[in-house]
């Protein structure tokens, strides 16, 4: 008897699981470079990530979100729900917006980020970097709402650029000069509709279209002809991506902060406090889970704080060890780069306070670089700073410009 | 505002100049960029600075001009690698507009029909030279190698004031000791192969690496830009490593384009100048630089208004400044005779055109990625060679070198959608023609069709997509930003006239022998191109004179 006959093939694939774009997207990535998100095949770049960089802040560059994990919260509580769920006052946000939010367990620390679409009244779609089904069932008991995890029913495709209105007004989407950022609305496209929302991780003009996986290769291909009078529709892998978001100044999960439910070691999880976003925590508006811990850390003091930094000399300084006065260890840098449009080596790093609030100079980030098989090691100086560490005016222009 | 260039400026404003009893603290004569670095460090110091400018327009060979409706043409230079990093951090010119994209690769049509591609990926570069020959693709590496060495020992020396050898000041001496330590850093074999590097053509150089006639050809080309030697004329190997020890990001001997042409690094700048204050003035000639008691009191400029300034600048070329606005009386002899003598040779031309597409060019797909690269004609070394003979003879080459590129194809910002602005750097054209015409007359468009028929040689559609062109001979690239002779780099890039032989023996420390009178352009160390650094340079020797705090030339150098 033949076994193998009764098994159906998706119960026994290993390896990584295509999104609705790979038949584009792998004659693309001439250098097969990977990078692992949740299991997808994601590109880390497509051989230059620094050209791909260069297309998020020059002309539009394209990635493949469908990996991005996606809820569906319905239902008569939906509101309710994610008003006890999330930090932010989700009672502001209207049908047609979208917010950024953290979510926290009960101390008060987060375990996840994400972007929050309020699709209608009682409709929501949650975006974000990590599972959180098993978080948001348990959460949800006595509400009566609905949760669907339909992160392969959406597929989605950021767009982001200077240009990426021009190409979207070539793709013939009616008024779209009229999308403010942080706004979503659906356009009709070919047989059916996509959703297309004024947000990104980029910090730039930017759109993320969202569409059912049968639409996805004649939306990736009108996007490639609408794009082409304008510099072209780059397609980018994480690499760029990543540049890109710490310019802006936002972090990432096991990036900056780690999810306060995959923690194991304690003192490991950060608070919104901590993170700096403590603009997304809004006290006033009732109960929601990590509230009184984090009445008690603002009453208290927080541990510790995220600062965007200056760093001296152009060597990255990606996840080197802070010191005050070149001595006493205060904390790190948790993203660090060199940027190319601001010329400066940047950072975001978390500090022990006071170090960052009433401490701020003489801080040395400690820098090894790996230099013809030698590590040569630079103490370079830090200087707090503002973040983003650019924010061009097209990224809130409404109608935007042609580039 | 200024409509041409884009680029706001102030007008000449009569009332300043007219009221007496204002000095400046310094007159910076010229809003090339290199005025444009040294007016901003002086003004973010905190001094009262004015830039003079005679052109109604900003940046000198910097420069974006809309000559056809739709179109913006990097008019001069066109590509950017030179522009010290230090600059744009120090000056923060992002916020002001500036962006430098790269570009990656190229290619070398032959006129056989072959191409010759060069690419990003190093190993994607070694196979392709491979199909050419197997001995040069192992070779790029040891040649990569060998200019690498020298682009690390020169790169820490650009943003530091060349020592006097004869002089006995501690200062000079701790510099000469300095320059001693880092030339002995190299180690005694290469000592000796830098050195010889300095004086050896760039044909010889390549030969040492490659037997295939375009993989030298493609590389020589770094050697003959703007410089009126042949690839076989000693010398030009340094000035290969001049186009190479630039770098984007860290990426060394990358290029890429400014956003809107090259004119929006001197926008930044001006930006930047104004954000600290200061001020610019356009169509402001200066005619003369007024002197009293052997030091600069301010100059006069040829409207007849007068300045005046604690300190007075110039950007312009060692030759204009001290032969048309310096009086010879308050020069001394010496001085004025090897100003004189200043190589500064006109070799280069340049067309801007308008394309109404995309130009397809034989046996190459289109789209191909090296089409937004750096696209040549020349494939071999004894052409470009008969280049440079006809140069000697007076004519522009019947068959030039062009660095030719496509940045709209990059830049969305410089033409329509769709459309394509194409900027051609050609090789050599003399300043004078020997056969007595003039540049102003049909010469001129002679000299463009020759450029254009080499481009359509290799291009079915390139002549039927042609909208416009700008024709720039070396006499126009000399009447419009004063660079003497039309030499793009202030001054040829030879060992007699680099570091402290640059501008001229004595006077590499940016200070003329006029009291309070300063230079600040090419001509001074480090030299041409869009780099910036001669203008950080002569900021830092004049805030030393005046005992304000300065900024470490050594901060970051390092590769
Ligand atoms: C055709 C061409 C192509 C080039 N391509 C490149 C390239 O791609 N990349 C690169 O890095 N470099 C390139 N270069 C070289 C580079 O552009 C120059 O070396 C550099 O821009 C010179 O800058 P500067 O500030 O020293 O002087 P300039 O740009 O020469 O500035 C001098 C300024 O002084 C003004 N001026 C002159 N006389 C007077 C007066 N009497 N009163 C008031 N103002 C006056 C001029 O109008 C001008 O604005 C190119 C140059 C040319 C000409």
């Amino acid at each position: 008897m033949n076994y193998s006959m009764k098994i159906k093939p998706d119960t026994v694939r290993v390896g990584l699981k295509p999104t609705p774009f790979i038949d584009r997207l792998r004659p693309l990535n001439k250098f097969e470079s990977l990078a692992y998100w949740q299991g997808y095949w994601s590109p880390a770049d497509f051989g230059n990530p620094e050209r791909e960089y260069f297309a998020i802040r020059n002309t539009t560059s394209v990635f493949d979100l469908s990996p991005m994990t996606k809820y569906r919260i319905k239902g008569p509580q939906a509101e309710a729900f994610l008003q006890r769920l999330m930090t932010r006052n989700i009672a502001k946000l209207k049908p047609g917006r979208v917010a950024y939010t953290v979510w926290c367990n009960d101390e008060g620390k987060v375990i996840d980020d994400g972007t929050l679409f309020r699709l209608g009244p009682q409709e929501f779609r949650l975006c974000c970097q990590e599972h959180q089904l098993f978080w948001l069932l348990t959460s949800a008991a006595g509400f009566d709402v609905s949760i669907h995890d339909e992160t392969d029913e959406v597929c989605g495709l950021s767009l982001q650029g200077p240009t990426s209105y021009s190409v979207l007004r070539a793709l013939g989407l009616a008024a779209v000069e009229t999308l403010k950022p942080f706004e979503l609305r659906d356009f009709s496209f070919g047989p059916g509709s996509i959703m297309v929302s004024r947000t990104g991780f980029t910090g730039d003009l930017g759109y993320e279209l969202w569409c059912a996986p049968g639409q996805a290769l004649p939306l990736w291909d009108a996007l490639q002809s609408a794009g082409r009078d304008f510099g072209g529709v780059e397609p980018i892998g994480s690499t760029a991506l990543d540049m890109a978001r710490i310019e802006a100044g936002f972090i990432g999960a096991h990036l900056d902060f780690m999810p306060a439910d995959q923690a194991v070691r304690a003192g490991r999880a950060a608070s919104p406090f901590e993170l700096n976003l403590e603009w997304l925590v809004d006290f006033n508006k009732g109960h929601f889970t990590g509230r009184a811990a984090l009445l008690a850390e603002q009453k208290a003091g927080s541990k510790r704080c995220l600062v965007a930094v200056d760093i001296e000399g152009n060597k990255p300084a990606n996840h080197a060890l802070i010191y005050h006065r070149k001595k006493t260890e205060v904390g790190h840098i948790s993203s660090g780069i060199w940027s190319p449009t601001a010329k400066r080596n940047i950072g975001l790093a978390m500090l022990q306070m006071p170090y960052g609030k009433s401490i701020t100079s003489d801080l040395w980030a400690e820098i090894y670089v790996m230099r013809e098989l030698k590590w040569e090691k630079r103490m370079a100086k830090c200087t707090i700073v503002k973040a983003p560490f650019f924010e061009p005016a097209r990224r809130r222009a409404t109608p935007p410009g042609a580039y | 505002m200024n409509q041409l260039s884009g680029v706001e400026v102030a007008a000449p404003s009569v009332q300043s100049s007219l009221r007496e009893d204002r000095v400046y603290d310094a007159i910076i004569i010229g809003a090339g960029h290199n005025g444009l670095v040294t007016a901003a460090y002086l003004a973010r110091a905190g001094l009262d600075v004015a830039v003079l400018e005679k052109n109604p327009h900003i940046g000198g060979a910097a420069v974006s001009l809309s000559l056809y409706e739709g179109w913006t043409y990097s008019n001069c230079s066109y590509v950017c690698s030179l522009f010290r990093p230090e600059i744009m951090r120090d000056l923060e010119l992002y916020k002001h507009g500036l962006q430098i994209i790269p570009y990656e690769g190229g290619m070398t049509m032959m006129a056989n029909g072959e191409r010759f591609h060069t690419y990003y990926d190093h190993n994607v570069f070694r196979q392709e030279i491979a199909r050419f020959s197997k001995k040069d693709a192992d070779a790029y590496d040891a040649y990569s190698t060998a200019v690498m060495k020298m682009c690390r020992w020169i790169k820490p020396m650009l943003l530091r004031t060349p020592p006097d050898p004869t002089s006995f000041k501690p200062r000079d001496i701790a510099e000469l000791l300095y320059l001693g330590k880092h030339f002995a850093s190299l180690g005694e074999r290469d000592m000796g192969e830098l050195v010889r590097f300095f004086t050896l053509s760039i044909a010889d150089f390549l030969d040492e690496y490659f037997e295939t006639d375009v993989v030298k050809a493609h590389f020589a080309g770094s050697g003959i830009i703007g410089t009126a030697l042949g690839p076989y004329s000693p010398g030009t190997a340094y000035v290969l490593l001049h186009h190479y020890m630039g770098d984007i990001d860290g990426s060394v001997g990358a290029w890429g384009f400014a956003r809107g042409g090259m004119g929006s690094v001197s926008k930044a700048l001006a930006g930047a100048f104004k954000s600290h204050g200061g001020k610019i003035l356009c169509d402001s000639e200066v005619a003369q630089i007024t002197t009293q008691g052997g030091a600069c009191t301010g100059v006069l400029l040829t409207n007849g208004n007068v300045l005046r300034a604690k300190k007075v600048i110039s950007n312009l070329d060692v030759k204009r400044t001290f032969t048309k606005i310096v009086k010879p009386d308050v020069l001394p002899e010496n001085f004025l005779r090897q100003v004189n003598n200043f190589k500064i040779r006109g070799s280069s031309g340049k067309l801007n055109i308008a394309l109404g597409g995309m130009p397809i060019f034989d046996n190459v797909p289109s789209e191909h990625p090296s089409l937004r690269g750096d696209l040549h004609f020349t494939d071999s070394m004894a052409r470009m060679e008969r280049g440079y003979d006809d140069w000697k003879e007076g004519r522009w080459s019947a068959d030039p070198y062009v660095d030719m590129l496509v940045p709209t194809q990059i830049d969305p910002t410089m033409a329509p959608p769709g459309k394509h602005y194409m900027s051609v750097f050609v090789q050599y054209a003399p300043p004078t023609l020997s056969d007595g015409r003039s540049w102003d007359g049909p010469a001129r468009d002679e000299f463009a069709q020759t450029v254009l028929n080499q481009i359509a040689s290799q291009s079915p559609n390139f002549r039927d997509l042609v909208l416009h062109y700008e024709v720039r001979s070396p006499w126009d690239i000399e009447r419009e930003t004063g660079l003497t002779e039309g030499n793009i780099f202030q001054g040829e890039l030879t060992m007699d006239q680099l570091i402290f032989n640059r501008p001229i023996p004595g006077y590499a420390q940016f200070r003329a022998p006029v009291r309070n009178l300063y230079m600040c352009g090419s001509s001074t160390h480090p030299g041409g191109g869009v780099m910036g650094a001669p203008g950080a340079n002569a900021a830092r020797e004049i805030l030393r004179d005046l005992s304000i705090r300065n900024f470490d030339p050594r901060q970051e150098a390092e590769i």
